[in-house]
């Protein structure tokens, strides 16, 4: 019985090709709009939480803050040094590791080809600390840091804009000025919101220090990891109240450093994307509204043509409540087919939308979207088809089978 | 006794006035008569029509269809007995026009809620009893006047009912076309199926072997012609 309304309903919905299509119309654009914000969204969600996986939740940064506008800054030499990040792991509770990052902008040299890249001066501890691990090759010993060696880890973006030929480790490389041997590849890390990951020189802290002076290694990055994830908020705390001790920043003045935990860039994230989605939500279901009513209209035309039709059907013995799911179903089968072509076409603008943005992670449709389209397509079907199908059930046999 | 009516009152009003469509009418029917109603328009024949169609229920009055006192019934319960006592022929034909000739022959049947390769199987036995065997799958534009009736014959006898109710069956056709029709119908009367059927045409109505006539809503003659006899 139901596989015959269903039967029936494609028939209909064959019958007035044109007709059906534009009735569908509003619940296509609203299933659309939402399956291709949500693939993209989705995307860039699916691509940002395995990478923040990649470099755990346990990950701390501290920056120095230089800020030309903040009068609580105004003529203070801003510090961020290795003796900081000594003294935050010997009070602050809750870490594990300490690595002091010196970081640069640097042109690179090989040949005749040159590539503007980030060098960054690391402690021993950088690996763990940051989950980047060296993928070919070795880390500095501690006889590179102890004696500043002229050696480099490289990214695998820089290899690939010096063209560098194989083999790679043991040649060498210009930093600025510099010459480093090269020891060690690190390991792919791809892109993360517009921006290459793999786009760097590694060398000893020592070794920076010694090629730009003490002075340069004043303003550094300082990196802990947290013991556990649970420790991460008590550590940020005790990292703020040792470094304002040691910096001497009175009560009420702004730090002149800035804590950065993973988890707070992938909450924002998170709540960014997630006021994105509720935005296109609530445009969608006003689509979903208007294509609600754009079938109840049509099914309203289609049980006032086919009167005649629920009068045979009543009189060879159809019940009001044939009737009612006959009419029923087709209603609920327009939405869905409705809803099929939207996903669809959602779903390749998604693709096609990810692409087109410089940078965009591939679009990422998941099942409860689907499901979620389908779920509203049906219910929009059953709500506005209630009525006609209502009305079509209560026809009088009689006046039915006499309508011209 | 097939149909038993006594006292049937059908009044509608419109406004102030009272119409009284049926005003007290008697009929006995038995299985495998072959029954003419006749009178002029607004004379109520539609009206008992659809009384004994069960498509309506009288204002007063019993109708007891084959057991079933139908009177009292509520509309699910009409449209099971609608389904399966009687089989209707309509003058217009009355056909499902995107659906074939087959699927309009199984329309009974699925509302008897019966199996679909049972339901294909009983619709073309009813097809090939009409004549049209070689015309399942054709759309009833695809089909000539009498053709078409024939389908919706093949339509009211699917379902096996008590009586075939056909309300001017011939009324689209021309002369030739409706005479077979008729035969068909007398075909249909001498193996056993009772008729009823409705006509203001007299040469129709000879088909039948009893004939009532109605005026202002009540029977003013009942004949039945003999068997045998010539038409008289």
């Amino acid at each position: 019985m139901i596989w015959d309304n269903f039967r029936i309903a494609l028939q209909a919905i064959r019958a007035n090709k044109m007709r059906s299509l534009l009735t569908m119309l509003g619940i296509i654009i609203g299933v659309a709009a939402v399956i291709a914000v949500v693939s993209i969204v989705q995307g860039l969600n699916h691509v940002i939480a395995t990478q923040f996986e990649g470099v755990g939740v346990t990950y701390i940064m501290v920056f120095p803050r230089q800020d030309l506008q903040d009068p609580d800054l105004a003529g203070r030499e801003v510090t961020l040094t290795y003796d900081d990040g000594l003294a935050v792991m010997e009070q602050a509770a809750g870490l594990e590791l300490f690595n002091p990052v010196f970081y640069r902008g640097e042109q690179t040299r090989s040949g005749d080809r040159r590539h503007p890249t980030m060098l960054l001066g690391i402690g021993p501890s950088h690996q763990e600390v940051s989950n980047h691990w060296v993928e070919e090759g070795r880390f500095f010993s501690e006889l590179d840091l102890q004696r500043a060696a002229r050696v480099a880890l490289i990214g695998r973006k820089v290899i690939e804009e010096l063209e560098l030929d194989e083999p790679i480790l043991g040649s060498d490389l210009i930093v600025g000025a510099s010459s480093f041997t090269i020891i060690g590849i690190m390991e792919y890390k791809g892109e993360m919101m517009g921006q290459n990951q793999d786009d760097f020189v590694l060398v000893p802290i020592t070794t920076a220090r010694d090629i730009y002076g003490v002075d340069a290694v004043k303003q550094l990055r300082l990196d802990f990891k947290a013991s556990s994830p649970e420790t991460i908020d008590l550590a940020k705390d005790q990292i703020g109240e040792v470094l304002r001790r040691r910096h001497r920043i009175a009560e009420g003045t702004k730090d002149d450093f800035r804590v950065l935990l993973q988890e707070e860039l992938l909450e924002r994230t998170g709540a960014i994307l997630g006021t994105v989605t509720s935005v296109v939500g609530g445009v969608v279901s006003i689509a979903l509204l208007v294509g609600g009513i754009g079938i109840m209209n049509i099914m309203l035309v289609s049980v006032t043509e086919r009167t005649r039709e629920i009068g045979v059907r009543k009189a060879v013995g159809a019940r009001k409540s044939d009737i009612l799911v006959q009419f029923l179903t087709e209603a609920v089968t327009i939405s869905l087919v409705g809803g099929l072509i939207g996903i669809l076409c959602g779903w390749g603008l998604g693709i096609v939308g990810a692409k087109a943005i410089p940078g965009f992670p591939p679009a990422h449709v998941p099942i409860w979207a689907i499901a979620l389209a389908f779920g509203f397509a049906a219910i929009v079907g059953v709500f506005f088809g209630t009525y006609p199908a209502a009305k079509a059930a209560s026809l009088d046999p009689i006046d039915a089978l006499r309508y011209e | 006794m097939l149909i038993s009516i006594t006292e049937l009152r059908k009044i509608y009003r419109m406004g102030e006035i009272e119409v009284r469509a049926l005003d007290g009418v008697d009929l006995e029917v038995d299985a495998g008569d072959y029954l003419a109603v006749m009178g002029p328009s607004g004379s109520g024949k539609s009206t008992l029509m659809n009384l004994i169609g069960c498509l309506d229920t009288p204002t007063t009055g019993e109708y007891i269809l084959n057991g079933h006192a139908v009177s009292g019934l509520d509309d699910s319960e009409l449209a099971h007995i609608r389904n399966s006592e009687i089989g209707f022929v309509f003058q217009t034909f009355n056909l499902l026009s995107r659906a074939t000739a087959l699927a309009n022959v199984e329309l009974p049947l699925v509302y008897a809620r019966m199996p679909a390769a049972k339901r294909r199987q009983r619709a073309l036995e009813a097809l090939e009893r009409v004549g049209l065997g070689d015309r399942v799958k054709h759309q009833p534009n695809e089909l000539s006047g009498g053709q078409r009736q024939r389908v919706a014959v093949a339509r009211a006898l699917v379902n096996r009912p008590s009586i075939l109710l056909a309300d001017e069956p011939t009324g689209n056709l021309d002369s030739k076309t409706s005479e077979e029709i008729m035969g068909l119908f007398d075909e249909l009367n001498a193996s056993g199926n009772t008729i009823v059927l409705v006509t203001h045409e007299e040469d129709i109505a000879d088909h039948a072997h009893r004939t009532i006539r109605l005026l202002d809503g009540r029977v003013i003659s009942d004949g039945r012609r003999n068997r045998t006899g010539a038409r008289s």
